[in-house]
């Protein structure tokens, strides 16, 4: 995740403080992505020696947690290309769990339902955790809400993919398929995205 | 004690050739005022299981006792009792009736059990009330959301002093808040004392129970350990 980004972002609406960076950008992350303060320090030397933000008048000479900073108009520019552009998502997949289920797929003595199983208990397991923090929602501000959210629609995700694997494999075990994965037309089709 | 209890329960619909085992040997037990869902593919004996519960089927060999009583033991009549008294049900498609109001909906197996009309579209109408729909009551189902259909639905499975709430895929159609807000209302009578299954191909309505298991085949393959506390899971984040 890009703590530096993030960081431009609290500055747009004015100065601020090493300290107080690392406070809003807590409470921004609905206090699920914790920060150390080293970090901050860090990531603000980097920003201020790439220009994207600017010590206040006479902070140079102060030690590191009373120096305030503020966004430049590079700054700006590059937060507001960061927002607009997608994370790379088009990256072949190498999930572990999809790794884990094909190397299973080629062992003659493992019940690959109770592979996927043992994945599918373990992910449900977390997304009861994940709703257990929706439970009251007075208590959710809308930062958590969003985050608890991604996790548990990016969970549900794997348990629909351990699903419609298990469809697949039990189908496939009632009528084995002609599916050759070193099949040269599918690697040469593989390869092109690469 | 659990209020319901499955003991060994089979299924099996038809005879030599054409039999299948929709359920096999399935054992579980629900306790007053926790939330159960049962979890499975399209043919896995989720619904077969959910209807044997609510006694609206007879499992061909296995016991099933409701608060303690065998229904296997129960007469037609103390089984109709129970259905009104005891068990509410939730589907998929509401089964609501359409020739009557949301009020008069909720207020049906009240009457059926012999509570003075009055007395029950008041009791329905409160009913209404909780769920945030107090206002669609004179409405007929063709006028409501499905959102406030299912909501009718649920006031109708948890009114009067119904302890055994049994739900099948209850979010249905509906988008992704209207099925929490379901899911929520589940959970609110489950902290009020009664005892609820749900049953649901969807990990997301799942997650929201108490015990997950999970059906195979007819099987009971699994269940979920009751989790940590949440902010366990953020520490963890944390500190990776």
């Amino acid at each position: 995740m890009s703590v530096r980004h993030a960081l431009l972002g609290l500055l747009v609406d004015g100065p601020k403080y090493g300290f107080q960076l690392r406070q809003e950008f807590e409470a921004t992350t609905g206090d699920v992505w914790p920060l150390n303060v080293g970090q901050v320090y860090t990531t603000l030397q980097r920003l201020e020696r790439d220009g994207l933000i600017a010590p206040l008048d006479g902070a140079d000479e102060r030690e590191d947690q009373q120096r305030g900073f503020q966004i430049t108009p590079a700054g700006e520019a590059e937060l507001s290309q960061w927002l607009n552009t997608p994370p790379d998502l088009v990256a072949p997949p190498r999930d572990e769990l999809v790794i884990k289920v094909l190397v299973a797929l080629r062992l003659p003595d493992v019940d690959l339902q109770e592979v996927l199983q043992v994945h599918r208990r373990y992910v449900v397991e977390l997304m009861q955790q994940w709703t257990r923090l929706k439970e009251d929602e007075g208590e959710l501000d809308l930062a958590l809400a969003l985050v608890v959210d991604a996790e548990l629609l990016r969970l549900d995700s794997v348990v629909r993919w351990l699903d419609a694997a298990a469809g697949r494999i039990k189908r496939a075990e009632l009528d084995p398929p002609v599916f050759d994965p070193t099949s040269p037309r599918l690697r040469r089709r593989l390869a092109v995205r690469r | 004690m659990s209020f319901l209890e499955l003991r060994d329960v089979s299924k099996v619909y038809g005879t030599g050739a054409t039999e299948v085992k929709a359920i096999d040997h399935v054992s579980l037990n629900v306790e007053l005022g926790s939330l159960v869902a049962v979890m499975g593919p399209s043919g896995s004996g989720k619904s077969t299981l959910l209807t044997i519960a609510g006694s609206l089927e007879e499992a061909t060999t296995g016991e099933v006792f409701v608060n303690g009583q065998s229904l296997r033991q129960m007469s037609r009549n103390g089984k109709a009792r129970l259905r009104r008294r005891t068990i509410g049900y939730v589907f998929q498609d509401y089964n609501l009736l359409a020739g009557l109001t949301a009020v008069e909906n909720v207020a049906l197996p009240l009457e059926l059990d012999g509570v003075g009309a009055k007395s029950a579209r008041a009791t329905a109408s409160s009913a209404l009330d909780e769920l945030g729909i107090g206002d669609r009551g004179v409405r007929f189902p063709d006028e409501l959301s499905g959102g406030e259909r299912q909501r009718v639905a649920i006031a109708r499975a948890i009114v009067g002093e119904r302890r055994l709430l049994l739900a099948d895929e209850p979010s249905g159609a509906l988008d992704s808040a209207s099925s929490e807000g379901v899911m929520r209302m589940i959970l609110a009578a489950c902290k009020r004392g009664v005892a609820a299954v749900v049953v649901t191909h969807e990990a997301q309505l799942a997650s929201w129970a108490d015990r997950v298991v999970f059906l195979r085949d007819g099987h009971v393959v699994d269940h979920t350990v009751p989790p940590p506390s949440p902010e366990a899971i953020i520490e963890e984040g944390a500190r990776r």
